[in-house]
């Protein structure tokens, strides 16, 4: 009976890491390497990631610039309705990525909520390129609050409330206490966010349509040329592999350093005077 | 030295803090079971909490006054603060802490014998070290009043005799208006000129540790002296004494004056143990059964079912007592002080 479970643990292991990990290989092994770059020199995928770039670096700028402060104040001010504000800044995570292009039409478009005010101003957003910065920071943004909230949340007030009693000002207290000791909280809530929002795709065709060069990012030239190019469609999705695993690794190593560096400081023996 | 004076209220969670003080060039202790808002008194003078009434001035600078609508920010009070656990900022070295309100560190990393320790992380100091560079750090913006949460509760236990002794030193040495708050009446009373004791939100006894020793106002603060705390019924007995009949029936005799329910206060060190009741001065003998015996340093607590006394390791070494044994407690009437409290 005990080893008839034990296999069936093991069996089920073994399916999902052969599920998972199955098309992943599968993408490596149908093109040789030497093909995958040739395929990464064509004018769509060199358009695509150019857009891709441009896009992400705008809207994970801003994410990072109006997040981090606000998730500052979440993170050490209590007040009424708090609860409410953090369960609403998650919503888009749960939302289909379709639903999120549609409500950010809903918003910006023409027809929408503040499009005569955009129109005023000659302003139109939809199926231009600050559509995709627009729909990436929507998408990619609650990733960074919630990690960006709990760094913050994990910063021990008495230090906050250490170098007000030294002289510090709030904005003082902010760059040289609650950043320095959030950094590597924020780094990885960062790295998570830019990940979601390079493979961002719903939203995007939606709100932004898919003109190679002007709209079309890396996972939208990978549906564009899915029929017309496989082999191309293939090496834009190895560079994504290869992109993530990067990330993937970067955030565990950098969990493993904190891990040693806490096991360092709480073990080491006092030397007492 | 300009004078701390504070008078204030403060809702808390269970009770509302209501405190006078006044700290002159001295230390003043605040002691208390946690929960007594003794952490709310010295958030309230760095500015760290806001009471909802009162005043908190320091000399002529008014920091806090809720009638004239001033409420100075923390950083604007001239306030040096020893938080509990130290506080130190992990990502900065020893003297970039101390130099983080400004100015140079070598001064005070010097005179508090931490100056080889500069370019070292909190994290790698020791529980009396850490204590040092949060003094240094505390005492770097030359502040007019120094506050102290639970500053020895962080230490390891053999190393407390001795980093007490210095702290109580640089207090004396600093001459600063300085307010410490400790739920161990050992560490106030060696440590400050006055002891307070607060007990939800309310300050009992306020006065030298001797006079809390010798006089303590209720039985609360007799206990948490130190002091044996047993109740009974007093009534005149022989010779001017009092005779007190203790619940549990055991009689014994104080030279305070009392009658009707008291409380009889008396302190471990007073009591003295043996085998057999020794024929001296002493009126009050109990026996009873050891139940344990802890060493203090160079001292043994011995805990009977009714008291507990304090002898020298030597003497407890010499006697031999166990556990189970069975002995008399003795002491004399003098040192039996009578309490009616109200809430007997």
């Amino acid at each position: 009976m005990r080893a008839l479970f034990a296999a069936l643990l093991a069996a089920a292991t073994a399916i999902a890491l052969a599920f998972l990990l199955l098309p992943v290989a599968a993408i490596f092994l149908r093109v040789p390497p030497g093909d995958l770059l040739g395929a990464l020199g064509h004018d769509v995928t060199r358009d695509a990631l150019l857009v891709s770039l441009r896009t992400s670096a705008i809207a994970h700028a801003a994410v990072l610039l109006i997040g981090t402060p606000a998730a500052y104040l979440l993170a050490r001010r209590r007040f009424p309705g708090r609860g409410v504000v953090l369960t609403l800044i998650e919503l888009p995570l749960v939302l289909p990525p379709a639903v999120a292009g549609i409500a950010l039409f809903a918003a910006f478009g023409r027809a929408g909520l503040l499009g005569d005010q955009l129109d005023a101003f000659g302003v139109q957003i939809p199926f231009t390129q600050a559509a995709v910065v627009l729909a990436v920071a929507f998408v990619e943004s609650p990733f960074y609050f919630r990690g960006a909230i709990a760094a913050f949340e994990g910063v021990d007030g008495a230090l906050i409330d250490a170098a007000r009693t030294l002289g510090a000002g709030p904005a003082r207290v902010f760059a040289r206490v609650a950043l320095p000791l959030a950094a590597g909280g924020l780094g990885a809530a960062s790295a998570l966010a830019l990940a979601r929002g390079l493979g961002e795709f719903g939203a995007t065709i939606i709100f932004a349509g898919s003109l190679q060069g002007v709209t079309q990012t890396l996972p939208l030239a990978i549906y564009a040329q899915f029929d017309q190019d496989f082999d191309t469609a293939l090496a834009i999705s190895a560079l994504f592999i290869v992109v993530g695993a990067l990330l993937l690794v970067t955030l565990k190593l950098y969990g493993w350093l904190r891990f040693a560096s806490i096991f360092r400081s709480r073990f080491a023996p006092s030397i007492s005077s | 030295m300009a004078p701390l004076r504070l008078d204030l209220s403060l809702p808390l969670r269970a009770f509302d803090l209501e405190l006078a003080l006044e700290v002159g060039p001295e230390t003043v202790a605040l002691v208390g079971p946690s929960g007594a808002g003794k952490t709310s008194v010295l958030r309230s003078i760095a500015g760290l909490a806001r009471p909802a009434r009162g005043t908190i001035a320091c000399g002529d600078d008014v920091w806090f006054d809720s009638a004239r609508r001033v409420d100075r920010r923390p950083e604007q009070r001239s306030v040096g603060f020893v938080f509990q656990e130290y506080a130190l900022f992990p990502h900065l070295s020893v003297a970039r802490n101390v130099a983080f309100g400004g100015g140079r560190p070598d001064g005070l990393l010097r005179r508090l014998g931490v100056e080889h320790l500069a370019g070292t992380k909190p994290t790698e100091l020791s529980g009396g070290e850490r204590q040092r560079v949060a003094l240094a750090r505390a005492l770097a913006r030359e502040p007019r009043v120094l506050l102290l949460d639970e500053p020895m509760a962080a230490l390891d236990p053999h190393t407390r005799g001795a980093v007490r002794a210095e702290l109580h030193d640089l207090l004396r040495e600093l001459g600063l208006p300085a307010l410490l708050v400790t739920h161990d009446f050992e560490d106030a009373a060696a440590l400050a000129d006055r002891v307070g004791v607060l007990v939800e939100g309310r300050l009992r006894q306020l006065g030298p540790p001797a006079e809390l020793l010798g006089a303590p106002a209720d039985p609360f603060v007799a206990a948490l002296a130190g002091a044996n705390v047993l109740a009974g019924v007093a009534e005149p007995g022989p010779d001017g004494l009092t005779r007190v009949r203790l619940d549990g029936a055991r009689v014994v005799y104080s030279t305070d004056e009392a009658h009707g329910r008291a409380l009889l206060v008396v302190y471990p060190w007073d009591v003295s143990l043996a085998r057999a009741a020794a024929d001296d001065s002493a009126l009050n003998h109990l026996r009873g059964d050891i139940i344990s015996l802890v060493p203090v340093g160079n001292r043994v607590r011995v805990r009977l079912p009714f008291l507990t006394a304090e002898i020298t390791a030597a003497s407890a070494e010499r006697l031999a007592f166990r556990p189970g044994e069975s002995v008399v407690a003795s002491f004399k009437a003098t040192q039996a002080r009578l309490l009616v409290g109200p809430d007997e």
